[in-house]
């Protein structure tokens, strides 16, 4: 009777010390470097996967035109603003002419000159040719001396010279005016094709110098992308190919479109594939030259082969694999690794079969000593 | 033969325990400073780790790219490649910067990364969920410390980027999560003014008589362009051949190519005295006083339960007890106080970590170590309780 009070006190306290005891030898092997490392596994699945590429570019059109003068000189007047469409051969400004007007008039004086001048000319021929004749005829009937027929001939001569002569001013002062009435319509700024003015760099009454551009025109039909691909993701990137095109003004809205050429031409410095895409339709409205794009072009499907993410491999020391689970332990299994897709699919050409347990995620780094626990899903993860 | 300490436990055994886990409490704290110092380490060394790297090439006469900033050209990696010893090198940055998430920002480290196949040196080396980057733009891997989901949208300077890929234990030295970015959108981060402050390069450039010349209108447009690129990264990590040593490479590179480099040895040096010293020496010394604050506090409860029971150790005296066995019988209730604390605190450390915002790390030696430094001080706490047992006169069992 007397031991039972002691009892009690015995049992409650080994109530509390051996759930205590318990607990801290759980708590000393299942949390820090002691305890096993959290992975999941995943089956290798033979499957057909359809790579793609991915690049970014912006929008640029095909045709540019930069209207400007061929001589300096100071714009006179300008009458389209950017947005505005032009036809083909629409004058869009003109550059001051300064004295080229005068000069035009100037010209005109001298060809109508000129052409007095021949008329005068032509008389004096007529005349020559008149004196000629008629001394001929005297000199038939021995009526003048041969000298006074000598000197007519001359006359004669020196006349269809100076006829002649006067022809050709005519001719030099017309070309003359044409050249300064062309000069003149050069002034003007014509628009080669139809177009959209994209850019007015200059106002009226600003001076440009030779070859300096006013207005730009663009052909909105011949808009395209100048797509940059990494050069180490590019495999596979070919003309003809069908694209996606998301502009970054319209996020979630996919526009079609297809690889128009690969650039022969590389970047170097910045390791990148250049390619132009077009659109398959026009996208309506417009897209604004110099817009960014996301372009995603799609590669054929693939033969089907053993796939698994690209989460799985891993580089230990010098070989890339992944790590495999058999009988509850951990080995390394160097793999080749092929083609891979965008959303992290790679498959396998060397090393694994299908069905083969492969881990995915871990929660730290494993090494062949590593002990794990295989879960279903990471801990600690939303959801 | 009956054990008095026991006896004496037993007697009033919800005080003891109690009070046992209240020293537990009090050690628990103790061991989470260390393992708060651990952490600090190892946030350095894991930081280290993850890159894969066995050299780090930095621009020349700097200790970056962690405790300096470094700045080397992009392009510099190719001629690293063909020296002998070097099996890979890549290009990385790193960007100290808030990551907006979901109305509020995420201080992060912001890892520019190579393309490349899984295990290039830089990239994460064990993910927790989703995948590795794929797309050369505009996708991110984040550590998971970082709070961001699977398939949400963080921003990043101007661009938006969906994280694809979570991992675990990779985070800066000072214990921000790290978010990898590819490397070209990682150099337009690091490089990208704002908007307003590129408008107003440009209108400055417009308005230097210099940049802009009547006579050569181009010229405002390539000073411009040129203004707004970015050929710079903040290392090249390089990864030897086996069988290499690193210092060979590292002499090498640093005779031949006139760039500093550092072998993982040189790198853990420059975190530990150079990066981390100040925090790492700061936790420490704490460490060393709430150990020194915990010995006390040992001692005055080993004192007072002796206090308690004064007039039971003079009954004893009185009927002869001998002063050996009243000497053991505190020294075992202090070192059973001692050991219940120990479990309790290592327990309790165990279950809080978890909770603290940066890594703590306890380490099983630290435990081991921090065991024995208890059962010592509570040997040592003991020994001031014994010489006044000792002294208590027997009479007082009667007197009162």
């Amino acid at each position: 009777m007397k031991r039972l009070p002691l009892q009690k006190r015995t049992l409650a306290l080994l109530a509390v010390v051996i759930p205590l005891f318990a607990l801290f030898v759980y708590v000393g092997l299942r949390s820090g470097p002691l305890a096993p490392v959290t992975v999941t596994v995943d089956t290798v699945e033979v499957k057909s996967i359809t790579p793609a590429l991915f690049g970014i570019g912006t929008v640029e059109a095909r045709y540019t035109y930069k209207i400007g003068p061929t001589v300096a000189g100071r714009v006179q007047r300008l009458e389209v603003q950017v947005g505005d469409r032009v036809q083909a051969g629409q004058v869009l400004g003109e550059m001051e002419p300064v004295d080229l007007d005068d000069r035009v008039r100037s010209q005109a004086s001298a060809y109508k000159h000129a052409e007095a001048a021949l008329r005068e000319a032509k008389a004096r021929q007529v005349h020559a040719q008149t004196q000629a004749q008629r001394y001929e005829q005297l000199l038939a009937v021995r009526s003048t001396s041969e000298e006074i027929v000598a000197i007519k001939r001359q006359e004669l001569q020196i006349a269809n010279a100076a006829l002649s002569a006067a022809h050709e001013d005519v001719t030099r002062a017309q070309s003359d005016q044409e050249a300064l009435v062309a000069q003149r319509s050069n002034l003007r700024l014509i628009a080669p094709v139809d177009g959209l003015v994209s850019s007015r760099d200059v106002d009226p009454g600003t001076t440009v110098v030779a070859g300096q551009t006013v207005v730009e025109v663009i052909d909105p039909k011949s808009l395209w992308l100048n797509v940059r691909f990494d050069q180490i993701r590019a495999t596979g990137l070919a003309a003809g190919l069908p694209a996606h095109i998301v502009l970054r003004s319209r996020n979630g809205q996919a526009l079609a479109g297809r690889v128009l050429r690969v650039e022969p031409k590389a970047d170097a410095i910045t390791e990148e594939m250049l390619a132009k895409v077009n659109f398959e339709t026009q996208p309506e409205p417009l897209p604004p030259v110099g817009e960014l794009a996301e372009v995603t072009v799609d590669l054929p499907a693939l033969p089907t082969a053993p796939v698994i993410s690209n989460a799985a491999i891993h580089r230990e020391h010098d070989q890339v694999g992944v790590w495999q689970v058999r009988d509850g332990d951990l080995h390394f299994t160097p793999i080749k690794s092929g083609a891979s897709d965008l959303a992290g699919y790679v498959q396998i050409r060397e090393g694994l079969k299908d069905g083969d347990q492969v881990v995915v995620y871990s929660d730290k780094a494993l090494t062949t000593h590593s002990r794990i626990d295989v879960v279903e899903r990471m801990p600690g993860l939303a959801r | 033969m009956i054990s008095l300490a026991g006896r004496d436990i037993l007697h009033a055994w919800g005080k003891f325990v109690f009070t046992g886990i209240g020293l537990g409490l009090l050690i628990g704290v103790t061991l989470s400073m260390a393992g708060i110092y651990r952490g600090m380490v190892d946030d350095a060394q894991v930081m280290l780790d993850n890159t894969g790297a066995d050299l780090w090439v930095v621009q020349q006469d700097t200790q970056g790219p962690y405790a300096e900033s470094s700045s080397l050209y992009d392009d510099l990696y190719r001629s690293l490649l063909d020296m002998p010893g070097v099996e890979y090198a890549a290009n990385v940055t790193y960007l100290i910067m808030q990551v907006g998430h979901d109305g509020h920002d995420v201080s992060s480290m912001v890892v520019g990364i190579t393309a490349g196949e899984p295990g290039t040196p830089g990239q994460p080396r064990h993910l927790v969920a989703g995948r590795h980057i794929t797309r050369s733009h505009y996708e991110a891997v984040a550590d998971i410390s970082s709070g961001f989901q699977l398939g949400e949208r963080i921003r990043i300077r101007r661009n938006l980027y969906t994280v694809v890929g979570l991992s675990r234990r990779t985070v800066s030295y000072n214990g921000d999560p790290m978010v990898f970015i590819p490397l070209k959108d990682a150099q337009e981060a690091q490089f990208l003014k704002d908007n307003d402050a590129l408008i107003q390069q440009r209108r400055r450039n417009a308005e230097n008589p210099a940049f802009n010349r009547p006579g050569i209108p181009d010229l405002l447009a390539a000073v411009n362009a040129s203004q707004s690129t970015n050929a710079y990264v903040n290392a090249i990590l390089v990864k030897l051949k086996p069988g290499t040593f690193p210092e060979d490479v590292a002499e090498a590179i640093r005779r031949w190519k006139r760039l500093q480099v550092y072998t993982r040895t040189q790198m853990e040096s420059i975190l530990m005295d150079k990066v981390i010293d100040k925090s790492a020496r700061q936790i420490a010394l704490f460490l060393v006083i709430l150990s020194i604050v915990s010995a006390a506090i040992v001692a005055f409860i080993i004192y007072t339960l002796t206090l308690g029971k004064i007039r039971e150790i003079a009954v004893l005296k009185l009927i002869g007890t001998k002063n050996r066995t009243i000497a053991a019988m505190i020294m075992q209730q202090s070192l059973a106080l001692g050991i219940i604390g120990f479990v309790v605190g290592k327990i309790t450390a165990t279950f809080w970590v978890p909770i603290f915002p940066k890594y703590v790390l306890l380490m099983p030696l630290d435990s081991v170590a921090g065991f024995f430094a208890v059962l010592l001080i509570c040997a040592l706490a003991s020994v001031i309780a014994i010489r006044m047992a000792l002294k208590v006169d027997p009479a007082e069992a009667i007197g009162g």
